[in-house]
């Protein structure tokens, strides 16, 4: 499969209008594989959020060009009605904090999204079982959000990203509220399920922690990009 | 699909039938309210039924006898009886006052706000039924008492200045007041009614004693005869007709109103005097009542929806971002909103039947009312849900993303 997974040109991004006009993105140029796991790593305030946004199809680019899986579906605007269909089947979400929805139990968080996607109720709660298994917390299907601990929630909030198969993952500071070793332990996982459902992650990060894990490292500093081959470091 | 506002609901489940329960017992207050107004209609119902009249024949320019104070002379009842399509005649009189009676266990006077009716036993006025004891039967001190005075039988209930000895026990007879009717023999209420105390009789003996025109020493007799006529009292607030079968009330009744300058009213016009006027204030009081409790409940639930959706709009942005549609946040905020209205709903139809029979008066819950006053409240959920919709709707799925 030669196409990648996400491919983005010179894309911008101004806030506002006039004066008080923020070009948030400058001209951004990204092209992530299928089962690659890459860091975008910034200092705040760089885009990082934003450009996420923009991938996400949560808002609109100003210009210049986005292609997922092969398809473009922004050039100078969207080339797609339905964004939250589009969001929804090929485009998983990773939080700085888990963002669980509380009043599910931790099955039903991760089916939620199948569900919302037509499948059946027993397709969706098998699939989210196997998903949870295969992120070790398959033993806390049944438990409510609230019963688990912040590693636990994280690796859930992995498990939903991943409930629709989607070709695409964005992680927005994943491992910022945990510690060292749950960090790696997350960016473990998300290694591994690149690899299992050939998925392209982006993790956005400034955890000196996990940034030597990555094979490929974006650095955006005030709204640019540059490309840079990372450590690579097994974890 | 799993249902989001029921599992909400289920996930702060106190929090939401706490407040269904609060919403609930405002709901039961406006049912009792629209069950106040249904009881005051149906007492005035009742009254006119159980009257057992088809005429009203009252003073002339007036809505008497219950809606304002009418006084005929108790002769027309006589002579209304000899004209063609009236079957039956009675002199009633109306008096809403103090009774009072001493309970025996323990000596202390209790007082009763009654509906004094004096009727002529045999003739219309008359109670149709007793549920205990018997008719009258002695032409004076002898009482029919209401069953929501709490008169016993055999019990001894002071009016005025005389005790009276109750005989039988009526039920639902009560004024359009709500006040529970004490039925006595005409002669007597009449005294009650028109009648001055002792130190006034005396005085008005005195006053007539010391008239040269009534005291002459050649007309031996007359101020007797004088005196006897001030202390006896020839008046009655109203004729009940009993119509002959086959009769026209709207004709007898105009008939009537010709011959003797006298006003008569027919049923159905009576009816429109008790409802339309008589109760048209306390209804429209009533309506009053309605309408703030209706707005006040209203305001509740949107606040509540509201409140509970600002709680949400985290988890509305996730939903949002993760590709939930406007349709599937709108109808969990939605299905809340009626959950709420079906738990105030139940809890209100609960404590209005509970809490009804101890108002004293007449509170009549009908399931119109209960029905009608369900879909009211489904309807001011759904309505008060628009301002939280709203809300949810216009977050931004990018507030998910930091
Ligand atoms: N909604 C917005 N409106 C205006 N300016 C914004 C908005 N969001 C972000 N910005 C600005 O865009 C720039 C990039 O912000 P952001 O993408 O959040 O950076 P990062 O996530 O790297 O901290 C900042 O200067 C920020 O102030
Ligand atoms: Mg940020």
């Amino acid at each position: 499969m030669n196409m990648p997974a996400i491919h983005i040109e010179n894309l911008t991004k101004r806030y506002g209008e006039g004066d008080t006009a923020v070009d948030a993105l400058k001209g951004v140029d990204m092209t992530i594989w299928p089962g690659e796991v890459v860091g975008l790593v910034g200092p705040s305030g760089s885009g990082k959020s934003t450009l996420l946004k923009c991938l996400g199809a949560v808002i609109e680019p100003s210009s210049g060009r986005m292609t997922l899986g092969g398809q473009t579906i922004f050039d100078a605007a969207w080339k797609i009605d339905d964004l939250r269909t589009l969001r929804r089947d090929r485009i998983g979400f990773i939080f700085q904090a888990p963002y669980l929805i509380p009043f599910l139990d931790v099955t039903d968080n991760v089916a939620l999204l199948p569900m919302l996607a037509g499948m059946p109720d027993a397709a969706s709660r098998s699939r989210a079982l196997e998903l949870l298994n295969a992120l070790d917390v398959g033993h806390r299907a049944k438990a409510a959000v609230a019963q688990l601990s912040g590693g636990e929630q994280q690796r859930v909030s992995i498990a939903r990203a991943l409930a629709n198969h989607p070709p695409v993952i964005l992680a927005d500071e994943p491992t910022a509220p945990l510690d060292s070793e749950r960090a790696l332990n997350v960016v473990r996982m998300l290694n591994q399920m690149a690899q299992q459902y050939q998925t392209a992650i982006i993790v956005v990060t400034h955890d000196e922690k996990i940034i030597p894990t990555f094979k490929r490292i974006y650095h955006i500093r005030d709204g640019r990009t540059y490309e840079e081959a990372g450590e690579g470091r097994e974890v | 699909m799993i249902n989001l506002a029921g599992r909400d609901i289920l996930h702060g489940w106190g929090k939401f039938v706490f407040t269904g329960i609060g919403l609930g017992l405002l709901i039961g207050v406006t049912l009792t309210m629209a069950g106040v107004y249904r009881g005051m209609v149906d007492d005035a119902n009742v009254m006119i039924d159980n009257s057992g009249a088809d005429l009203w024949v009252v003073q002339q320019d007036t809505l008497g006898p219950y809606a304002e104070p009418s006084s005929v002379r108790d002769d027309v009842a006589r002579d209304l009886l000899g004209r063609s399509g009236i079957l039956d005649a009675g002199n009633v009189t109306y008096l809403t006052m103090q009774a009072s009676a001493v309970k025996q266990a323990t000596g202390q006077r209790r007082e009763v706000r009654v509906m004094l009716v004096g009727f002529e036993p045999g003739k219309p006025g008359e109670p149709a039924y007793l549920v205990a004891g018997r008719p009258i039967v002695r032409s004076h001190y002898e009482a029919l008492a209401d069953l929501k005075t709490g008169f016993a039988l055999g019990e001894k209930v002071r009016l005025r200045r005389h005790d009276y000895t109750v005989v039988g026990l009526t039920q639902r007879m009560v004024s359009s007041g709500g006040d529970p009717m004490i039925f006595i023999p005409l002669q007597d209420a009449q005294e009650v009614q028109f009648l001055k105390d002792n130190d006034a009789l005396i005085n008005e003996r005195a006053r007539t004693a010391s008239n040269p025109a009534f005291n002459r020493p050649n007309v031996p007799g007359l101020l007797e005869a004088v005196q006897a006529s001030q202390t006896t009292s020839h008046f009655v607030n109203t004729v009940l007709v009993r119509l002959a079968p086959g009769a026209d009330a709207e004709e007898v009744a105009g008939e009537i109103r010709r011959w003797k300058h006298l006003q008569a009213y027919t049923r159905a016009q009576m009816e429109e005097i008790l409802i339309a006027r008589l109760i048209a204030t306390s209804s429209k009081q009533i309506f009053m009542f309605l309408v703030i409790l209706a707005i006040v409940s209203a305001a509740i639930v949107a606040f509540i929806i509201y409140t509970m959706t600002l709680n949400k709009m985290r988890e509305i942005a996730v939903l949002k971002l993760i590709g939930a549609t406007n349709q599937t946040i709108s109808s969990m905020i939605l299905q809340q909103a009626l959950g709420l209205g079906l738990i105030g709903f139940m809890v209100g139809k609960l404590s209005a039947t509970l809490w009804a029979p101890l108002f004293p008066k007449y509170i009549l819950l009908l399931p119109e009312d209960a029905i009608s006053g369900f879909f009211l409240v489904m309807l001011m959920c759904a309505l008060a849900s628009i301002f939280a919709i709203r809300a949810a709707l216009r977050v931004d799925p990018a507030n998910a993303i930091g």
